[in-house]
């Protein structure tokens, strides 16, 4: 199977506010085929998100190898890991994050604004539909349920066609029945288009129904009994 | 979506906000757009009054500018009169001998050309006679030349025309001596019409009333100049009234048998003019603010049939040695000779010669330049405020936006991305506030516009600008950039990941 995301020995630690560092991963390999889906289970504070943070390339690693599709993150400066970002990753947080100060439709354009700018306008209009919101085009986030919100979200992520579709908790304000729902699109649509997925969750009966299921505390090899932030 | 679109939806995002700090801005730019549009009109003002049509001003010794300001601005007093031999200076010797056969004089004065006549030679020397006022304006005594030889104009290039009437005329038994050529705004501020006459009081405003009287037979259409606020008289008619004879030292002393001759015309003036004074109070009374006046309605065809009460023979004219002028506006007749005459003029004893463009253009340098360095000054302020108005509008909002800049770097913004974005931002209140500014500013003066023609003679539309209001966008803008530096540097600065995870 051709991997799309190959981690090497990757470390990241953090300044202390009293001095030093901290260490909150220690990676020795991860990777992640093209197309596979994969669930990542762990602890709070377990360095989940900074994980998500150094693959998206908004932090950069102390050492070690991030390869996706065979190019190496860690050689790009940082504009060209923001490049890289925007025509290769998409990002589905957990609390959303959409722009206020724009409409679902805008907000899911802004998801195709800062890469190469291939791809049609239409597609964010076709993908709002595939979420189901063909008639919230121009509602702002504020007019939009908590569900309607995250599936904006979703779209907005996939707008610039990624190769690696990243979701940290995508379903942790989502109400439960709506979670499930939620997670099946994410799935279906990677799948449909192609893209391979890490999803962040606590929720073992989620993750379990993964291509894969990865457990953080157990490939990290430090060990953070009373960590709180990652 | 273009970074442009981003800002204007983060604009429209901070409604109230965005249109507190743009109307801020449009009010400083409206204010500074205002003071600089009211300096292109106080220049304009100055630069049509200088454009008259004559290229030099022959007075007494003294200040120059004072020349200036009397003889063409009909401001200020006049330094002192010229004997009328002066004015015979810039003339042919056929003028000069028609003038001593006529008003009697030194027959020497007839034998030559004027010693400055062949520099005018081809152009015109014209006189006035100031001293006397209708009301708060001038009366200028001149000759029928004032309004044949002078032009106005951006090209000085137009004539003289009249809402009503003609000008004046050279003497004649049909029109005498004592018609008058009033300006625009004479005539409205004084509510005179044609076939009015008017008594010119002597020295000031409130001064004793002359008893000889002008009857006005031209009403001239606003120059924008300042021969909209004088009233023009026969020069002859000046003359003739009373206290305006040089004391001559002679055995007849020819002033008083002037005075006598006056005296006989007063009557019998006073007793034809009754019928235009019954007249006059049917209709609008018979005096403004204390000035004589006698009001009548005439048309353009009657005045031509005016004539003054007594029979034109029966004046006694001032001899030349009577005479004086108070200044000569001259016209070489090729304006290579003017400088060589000016100096020969400033090298005599008695009269000095001033070019009014360059006199106007001191005073605006030594008056209106500081003025303007003032009001440039405020320009940058007022300019400045409003710059820092933008950028703690923005720098303010950029705690709220701080999730937002995150957003949009996890979605591949580079840092210089979200920073232009800020700039956008900047740029766009800094453009709309200044166009807001400007529109305002010229509504102001387009509501104004009225007033400010009939004070000036400047024709303000709304799109009249000057050229240093095409200076202030891109002033604003520059600040605008200035002022979005900080909050830009604090976008560039965002840490992504604290944000996101915030």
């Amino acid at each position: 199977m051709t991997q799309l995301l190959e981690i090497t020995d990757l470390q990241k630690s953090f300044a202390q506010p009293g001095g030093g560092n901290l260490m909150v991963l220690d990676l020795h390999q991860f990777q992640i085929a093209k197309a596979e889906q994969v669930a990542l289970i762990g602890q709070s504070g377990g360095g989940k998100t900074t994980l998500l943070h150094l693959i998206a390339g908004l932090l950069a690693p102390d050492q070690g190898s991030i390869r996706i599709g065979g190019v190496e993150m860690t050689g790009l400066s940082e504009q060209g890991r923001d490049r890289f970002r925007a025509e290769t990753i998409g990002y589905v947080f957990q609390t959303f994050n959409l722009l206020p100060a724009f409409t679902a439709l805008e907000n899911v354009r802004l998801g195709m604004t800062f890469g190469s700018g291939r791809h049609k306008q239409a597609r964010a209009a076709d993908l709002l539909a595939r979420v189901g919101l063909k008639d919230r085009f121009h509602y702002r986030p504020k007019q939009l349920s908590v569900g309607q919100q995250q599936r904006v979200a979703i779209a907005r992520a996939l707008a610039g066609k990624p190769k690696l579709l990243l979701a940290d908790e995508p379903t942790a304000n989502v109400d439960p029945s709506s979670a499930e729902s939620v997670l099946d699109l994410i799935r279906s649509t990677c799948r449909e288009e192609e893209v391979s997925l890490l999803t962040v969750t606590h929720d073992m009966n989620i993750a379990t129904s993964f291509d894969r299921l990865e457990k953080l505390d157990e490939i990290n090899r430090i060990m953070q009994p009373n960590a709180s932030a990652s | 979506m273009s970074l442009i679109h981003i800002a204007w939806r983060n604009f429209c995002h901070r409604a109230l906000s965005s249109f507190l700090t743009t109307l801020s801005l449009a009010l400083g730019v409206g204010l500074v757009v205002l003071v600089l549009s009211v300096y292109g009109v106080i220049s304009e003002a100055f630069t049509r009054n200088a454009s008259v049509g004559y290229n030099l001003v022959v007075g007494p010794k003294g200040s120059p500018l004072q020349l200036t300001l009397n003889s063409v601005f009909y401001l200020s007093q006049p330094i002192e009169n010229l004997p009328y031999t002066e004015y015979m200076e810039f003339l042919p010797q056929e003028e000069r001998a028609t003038m001593v056969s006529r008003f009697g004089g030194d027959p020497a004065l007839a034998q030559r050309d004027g010693r400055y006549a062949p520099y005018v030679a081809g152009g015109f020397a014209i006189p006035l006679a100031l001293g006397d006022y209708f009301g708060e304006f001038r009366v200028v005594g001149t000759t029928p030349d004032f309004f044949k030889e002078l032009k106005h104009g951006p090209n000085v290039d137009e004539d003289f025309t009249f809402s009503s009437g003609r000008a004046l005329q050279d003497f004649s038994p049909q029109h005498g001596y004592f018609e008058a050529v009033v300006g625009a705004r004479v005539a409205k501020q004084m509510n005179v019409t044609l076939g009015d006459k008017f008594y010119p009081t002597h020295g000031d405003p409130t001064g004793h009333g002359h008893e000889l009287g002008f009857t006005i037979v031209g009403i001239l259409d606003p120059t924008g100049t300042p021969n909209d606020r004088a009233a023009f008289v026969n020069l002859e008619g000046f003359y003739l009234m009373d206290g305006h004879a040089k004391p001559v030292e002679t055995d007849e002393e020819p002033g008083n048998e002037t005075e006598d001759l006056l005296d006989e015309s007063i009557d019998a003036e006073e007793a034809n003019e009754s019928p235009l004074e019954s007249n006059s109070n049917d209709r609008a009374g018979g005096s403004t603010n204390g000035i004589r006046l006698v009001q009548n309605d005439l048309t353009p065809h009657e005045t031509d049939n005016l004539s003054d009460a007594k029979q034109p023979e029966e004046y006694r004219l001032l001899s030349i040695p009577e005479r004086e002028v108070t200044s000569i506006l001259i016209r070489n007749g090729n304006i290579m000779f003017a400088p060589g005459m000016q100096n020969a003029i400033n090298e005599g004893i008695r009269s000095q010669a001033a070019a009014p463009i360059g006199e106007i253009n001191k005073l605006m340098n030594l008056i209106v330049g500081p003025l303007l360095t003032a009001l440039l000054a405020i320009t940058v302020i007022t300019c400045v405020v409003a710059a820092v108005g933008i950028l703690v509008s923005i720098y303010n909002s950029m705690n709220d936006r701080r999730r937002d800049i995150a957003v949009m770097r996890a979605l591949g913004a580079r840092r210089t991305t979200v920073t232009a974005i800020i700039v956008f931002e900047s740029f766009q209140v800094a453009l709309i506030g200044t166009l807001l500014g400007w529109v305002l500013a010229h509504a102001a003066i387009v509501m104004y516009s009225g007033q400010i023609e009939d004070q000036t003679g400047v024709q303000v539309g709304f799109f009249t600008t000057s050229n240093y209001e095409l200076l202030v966008l891109p002033l604003v803008l520059v600040l605008a950039l200035v002022a979005a530096l900080l909050p830009a540097c604090s976008a560039y600065r965002t840490d992504v990941g604290s944000n996101l995870s915030a």
